[in-house]
C-alpha cells in the first residue's frame, strides 16, 4: 500500500501543479488583456470567465470524456484514461478561475498608475510587468485558488482518468474508491495527506506572496 | 523669444459626442515654465495627456523639436519627457526603487542608477528615507518622492498635473519653493498644471488660461492678471468687479464710459460708442468713509453703502451697492480702523489706470 500511496501522491501533485501552471501560462495574459483593455465585449467576456470559475468538474469532465473518447473528435489520439486526460481537464476548471481573478487583481489597481508608469518611460511590457508586481499579493492568491480547484476535485479526474491503479490514480480518486470499499482507515490516511500536500503548496506560495509585506 | 520645443495644432479630444478640449494652437517655448490654469474639469488633464502622448486626439498634432511625434515613436518620445500625476502614485516598493523605476525601464546601467537616484534623493532632502516602504511615506515625503522620480530622468520636458494640490498648506508652500528653486537650477521647460493662481504666478514664466476645454489666453503673468481677454478669463484670474458698458468719450488716451447711469473714467484707445466690460481688480480699490476721506489723485469715485463683508485670511472682501456691485479688498487692520459695517455708507475710489477695458 505505501508504495502505492508514494505513486498516487506524487501524481496527484505532478497532475495538478502542471495543469495550476498552464492555467497560469494562459490566465495571466488573459486576465490582464481583459482588465487593461478598451474592448467594447470585455465585460461580456469577463461575465462568462466569472461564470467559467464555478464551472462543475463532473461538467468538465463530461466534456472533455466526450471530446476524448474513442469515437469522439479527438479518439485518435487516444489520451481518455491518460494522466493527460486528467490534466487537461484540469486546466480548463482551473483557467478560469486564474483568468478571472487575475483581471480582478489588475482591476483594482488605480487605473492612473499605468499613466505614470508610461509617463516615467515604460514601454508597454514594462508597464505590464511594473503592473504585476504591484498586484503581486492577488496575484498569488489567483494561482492558490486555481491550484485549490484542480488538487480538490475528484469527478473529472474520476471520469477522463478512470482511477486506473498505477497509471491514472490519484489522491481524491483514491479517496472514493476506499471509502467505497468501506475502508475508511486508508481513505482517512488518504484525505490527511490530501490536506497536507495543499496545505505545503500554500505555504509555499503564501511565504512568497507575503515576502516584503510588514 | 526662444526657441519652441513642442507645439500643439488644431487638437480636438472628444469623449463620445463631447469635445472636451479643444485648443488651436499652443507653442511651448525651451527653457520656459508655463503654467497651464483653469477650474476643475476645464480639460488640463487631458491637455497634459496629450502632451504626455499618453492621449491620442481626434485631431491634431504634437510637435516635439520640429517634427510631429507619430505613434511609432511614442516610446522613444516619452523617454524623453517626464510625468509627474496629482497624486503620487508611488509603487510598492522602497523610496529608492520608486526614483530609479524610470531609469531602470531605461535600461541604465546599475551604477548610474544608484548615482544617479541618491543625487536626486539628496536634492529633494529625502536621502534619509531611501530605503522606506514608499506606502509608509508622509503626504509631503510622497510627493517629493514622486517629483525625484522625475528630476532623476533629466527629461526634456517636465510634465505637473496639480502635484501639490493634496497637500496641507506649510507643507505645499515648502515644496513649491523647493520647487521653483529646482526648476531655475536645472532650467528645464516645464509645463505646470494648477487652479490654484498663486502657484501660476509663482512659478509660470508665462499662463494659459483653459476654461471649458478651450485654452482662451496665453500670455506673461502681469498681462493675464491684469489685462484679461474676456469676461469668463477676468472672472477667473480674480478681477471681481466686471461691469458692462458703453464708451461715451474717447480724447488723447482718456476714455469715459457710461454704466448703469453712472460715470467712469479709464485709459487706453477705444472708439466712442463701443461696448466695453470694465474690468477692476479688488485689491486695486480703496475705500473711504464720511470720517475718514480718502487723500488721492484717482479719478474715479462711486458712493454705495456696504452690502456684505466676508473675511478672507488677513483681508476682507467688501462687496458695495453703488447702483452696480463693486468688490474691493482691504485688510483686517484698515475694516477696523474706518469702523465698517454692512449697510455703512463708503466711497469706492480708483485710478483710471487700474481699469481694464475688454471691448465687446
Amino acid at each position: 500500500m505505501s508504495a502505492d500511496v508514494v505513486e498516487i501522491t506524487v501524481l496527484s501533485l505532478k497532475v495538478s501543479l502542471l495543469a495550476t501552471g498552464i492555467s497560469l501560462f494562459i490566465g495571466l495574459p488573459l486576465g490582464t488583456w481583459l482588465a487593461l483593455s478598451q474592448l467594447r465585449g470585455r465585460r461580456f467576456i469577463l461575465s462568462l470567465i466569472n461564470t467559467g470559475m464555478a464551472l462543475p468538474p463532473v461538467v468538465v469532465g463530461l466534456f472533455v470524456a466526450m471530446t476524448l473518447w474513442r469515437s469522439g473528435p479527438l479518439g485518435n489520439l487516444h489520451l481518455i484514461y491518460t494522466p493527460i486526460a486528467i490534466i487537461i481537464a484540469q486546466t480548463i476548471i482551473a483557467a478560469p478561475v486564474v483568468t478571472g481573478l487575475t483581471a480582478s487583481a489588475l482591476q483594482q489597481l488605480d487605473p492612473r498608475l499605468r499613466l505614470q508608469i508610461l509617463g516615467l518611460g515604460a514601454s508597454p511590457i514594462q508597464m505590464v510587468i511594473s503592473l504585476w508586481r504591484e498586484a503581486r499579493l492577488p496575484l498569488l492568491a489567483a494561482l492558490m485558488a486555481g491550484f485549490g480547484s484542480v488538487i480538490s476535485e475528484v469527478g473529472a479526474s474520476m471520469m477522463v482518468g478512470g482511477n486506473i491503479r498505477h497509471q491514472t490514480r490519484v489522491l481524491t480518486t483514491a479517496i472514493v474508491l476506499e471509502t467505497g470499499k468501506g475502508e475508511f482507515q486508508n481513505a482517512i490516511a488518504l484525505s490527511v495527506l490530501l490536506l497536507i500536500l495543499a496545505y505545503m503548496v500554500n505555504l509555499g506560495l503564501t511565504l512568497i506572496q507575503q515576502r516584503g509585506t510588514r | 523669444m526662444s526657441e519652441t520645443l513642442l507645439g500643439v495644432h488644431d487638437l480636438i479630444v472628444k469623449r463620445g459626442d463631447q469635445t472636451v478640449l479643444q485648443v488651436g494652437s499652443l507653442d511651448i517655448h525651451e527653457g520656459e515654465v508655463l503654467a497651464v490654469i483653469g477650474p476643475n474639469g476645464a480639460g488640463k488633464s487631458t491637455l497634459l495627456l496629450v502632451l504626455a502622448r499618453l492621449l491620442h486626439p481626434q485631431a491634431g498634432e504634437v510637435i516635439f523639436r520640429g517634427s510631429t511625434i507619430e505613434h511609432e515613436n511614442d516610446l522613444i518620445y516619452r523617454r524623453r519627457i517626464a510625468l509627474v500625476l496629482q497624486e503620487p502614485l508611488l509603487m510598492h516598493q522602497s523610496v529608492f526603487d520608486n526614483v530609479a523605476s524610470g531609469l531602470r525601464f531605461r535600461g541604465l546601467p546599475r551604477q548610474v542608477v544608484r548615482q544617479r537616484t541618491d543625487e536626486w534623493l539628496k536634492r529633494l532632502d529625502i536621502l534619509q528615507l531611501r530605503n522606506r516602504p514608499a506606502h509608509r511615506l508622509s503626504g509631503g515625503e510622497a510627493q517629493r518622492t514622486s517629483l525625484a522620480r522625475a528630476f532623476v530622468l533629466q527629461p526634456e520636458l517636465l510634465l505637473l498635473d496639480e502635484p501639490f494640490s493634496a497637500l496641507d498648506a506649510p507643507t505645499r508652500s515648502r515644496l513649491l519653493q523647493d520647487l521653483h528653486s529646482l526648476l531655475s537650477q536645472t532650467n528645464i521647460t516645464t509645463v505646470f498644471i494648477t487652479h490654484d493662481l498663486d502657484e501660476a504666478l509663482l512659478l509660470g514664466d508665462r499662463v494659459a488660461v483653459l476654461l471649458g476645454g478651450v485654452l482662451r489666453q496665453v500670455g506673461r503673468p502681469q498681462d493675464v492678471f491684469t489685462a484679461p481677454s474676456d469676461g469668463e478669463v477676468a472672472a477667473f484670474v480674480g478681477v471681481e468687479t466686471v461691469i458692462a458698458g458703453k464708451v461715451s468719450a474717447s480724447h488723447n488716451g482718456q476714455i469715459s464710459v457710461v454704466a448703469d447711469g453712472l460715470q467712469l473714467e479709464a485709459v487706453g484707445d477705444v472708439p466712442v460708442g463701443t461696448q466695453v466690460l470694465f474690468c477692476l481688480r479688488p485689491e486695486d480699490i480703496t475705500l473711504s468713509t464720511a470720517v475718514s476721506p480718502a487723500i488721492s489723485s484717482a479719478r474715479n469715485h462711486l458712493s454705495g453703502r456696504i452690502f456684505r463683508m466676508t473675511p478672507s485670511g488677513p483681508l476682507v472682501r467688501v462687496v458695495i451697492d453703488c447702483g452696480l456691485p463693486v468688490v474691493a479688498l482691504i485688510t483686517r487692520g484698515s475694516a477696523n480702523e474706518m469702523k465698517l459695517a454692512e449697510g455703512q455708507a463708503v466711497t469706492a475710489t480708483f485710478k483710471a489706470t487700474a481699469v481694464h477695458l475688454i471691448p465687446r
